[in-house]
């Protein structure tokens, strides 16, 4: 079809894609530093993953007890990876994700991180001597750090110039899910569930997960896990198209090792534009979602519910 | 499936999951307390559960679930 048989409004709003696409691709190369030269590193150690090239596979070991929860380190080392990634990954076709603890893949943002470098300076805020219009747009504005630089890798993840496979076990929840949902494929063994655990928090989703979720799977999907909270097990997860593969307790990292082979097979340059078409970051509602989280954490229902979370002995905090 | 039946098989699982004597479970144990375990390792159960008798269940049905007597009640709405 040619330019000119396209009506001017669906032209400017394919510009506006392109102009929003660059714009993207500028935030994750701006906002994604090159760290003592990590993003050179084809082998990396870190306090929450290592990764390390496996022939044409750089593959991502997110080994941090007890669930992988996701904090400032883990944040820090995703940016390194994301710079590597977008910086050719060190010649690697594709990408595997996976976890080396048994609980799972992970188990979300780090709670008591949030709760301590977040809501509990704004509760002191609020009722000590620190309370002051100032300081709340000081903790919002802080929030909203955190969250640019957390969108900017799972963007960074999802917009990958190569194949990106998720291979999870056990815990999938909340952060650790929307991890996975940056992922082109998941391959997830029988023990893996997959929640929003998020309402229980006085929260949505943070991390670009309703926009990944609603992109790849469908809007009633997304309302279901988001609205109950509930979670969905592996078998569930491939009907609904959540998933592609199910795999024995223990054999997800194996099957995505072949699915990468497979990957590598193609044509570079083919894969990253038939990744590009097929698979477009749903931007309006990834901002959308980043401003409706913010606005969430500054309810006292948010410091309210991490409070109990974190100073909670009941052996079933996760439980309903 | 009868009901005897559905509790000996969800007992099993347990006993098999968290490696102890089927004969130390009792249908009306707390299985939390009688297993030890926490609510990440009662999902691995309720998901062996839900593998074994291909069914799905809600994590909220089993709020307020303790004991086999209960998980077993939970099953059986969907059996």
């Amino acid at each position: 079809m040619s330019t000119e048989s396209v009506p001017w409004r669906t032209r400017l709003g394919a510009w506006q894609a392109r102009l929003a696409a660059k714009k993207i691709a500028a935030v994750v190369k701006d906002r994604l530093p090159t760290r003592n030269g990590v993003s050179q590193m084809a082998r990396f150690e870190g306090e929450a993953m290592r990764w390390h090239l496996n022939g044409t596979t750089l593959e991502v070991e997110l080994h941090r007890e007890p669930c992988n929860e996701i904090g400032t380190t883990a944040l820090a080392e995703l940016e390194s990876l994301v710079s590597f990634i977008h910086h050719g990954a060190g010649g690697a076709r594709a990408v595997i994700l996976f976890s080396s603890v048994k609980r799972g893949f992970s188990a979300g943002a780090d709670l008591r991180e949030l709760y301590e470098g977040l809501v509990a300076r704004h509760a002191a805020g609020e009722h000590g001597a620190g309370r002051s219009p100032m300081k709340q747009v000081a903790v919002a504005h802080e929030v909203r750090g955190f969250i640019d630089r957390i969108h900017a890798v799972m963007d960074g993840l999802d917009t990958a110039p190569l194949t990106v496979i998720a291979a999870v076990n056990g815990v999938c929840f909340g952060g650790g899910f929307e991890l996975a949902l940056t992922a082109d494929v998941i391959v997830a063994d029988k023990s893996t569930r997959f929640a929003f655990p998020e309402l229980r928090l006085g929260l949505v989703p943070g991390f670009g997960g309703i926009p990944r979720l609603e992109r790849d799977v469908g809007n009633a999907v997304v309302r279901d896990l988001l609205l109950t909270g509930r979670s969905l097990n592996a078998k569930r997860a491939q009907e609904i198209g959540l998933v592609s593969q199910v795999v024995s307790r223990g054999e997800a990292l194996t099957v995505a090792r072949k699915m990468a082979e497979q990957a590598a097979r193609f044509d570079p340059e083919t894969t990253r534009r038939a990744k590009r078409f097929a698979k477009p970051l749903p931007v309006e509602r990834l901002r959308r979602e980043k401003d409706l989280f913010i606005e969430m954490m500054g309810s006292p229902v948010v410091a309210k519910a991490l409070q109990k979370f974190v100073e909670s002995t009941d052996v079933r905090p996760y439980l309903p | 499936m009868k009901r005897e039946d559905l509790l000996k098989t969800l007992m099993t699982l347990a006993a098999k999951r968290f490696e102890r004597d089927l004969a130390e479970l009792q249908p009306s144990d707390d299985f939390f307390a009688k297993l030890g375990i926490d609510s990440f390792q009662a999902m691995e159960l309720m998901t062996d559960l839900e593998d074994e008798f291909d069914v799905e269940v809600p994590d909220y049905e089993l709020q307020g679930v303790t004991t086999f007597d209960g998980l077993a009640d939970v099953l059986e709405r969907r059996l």
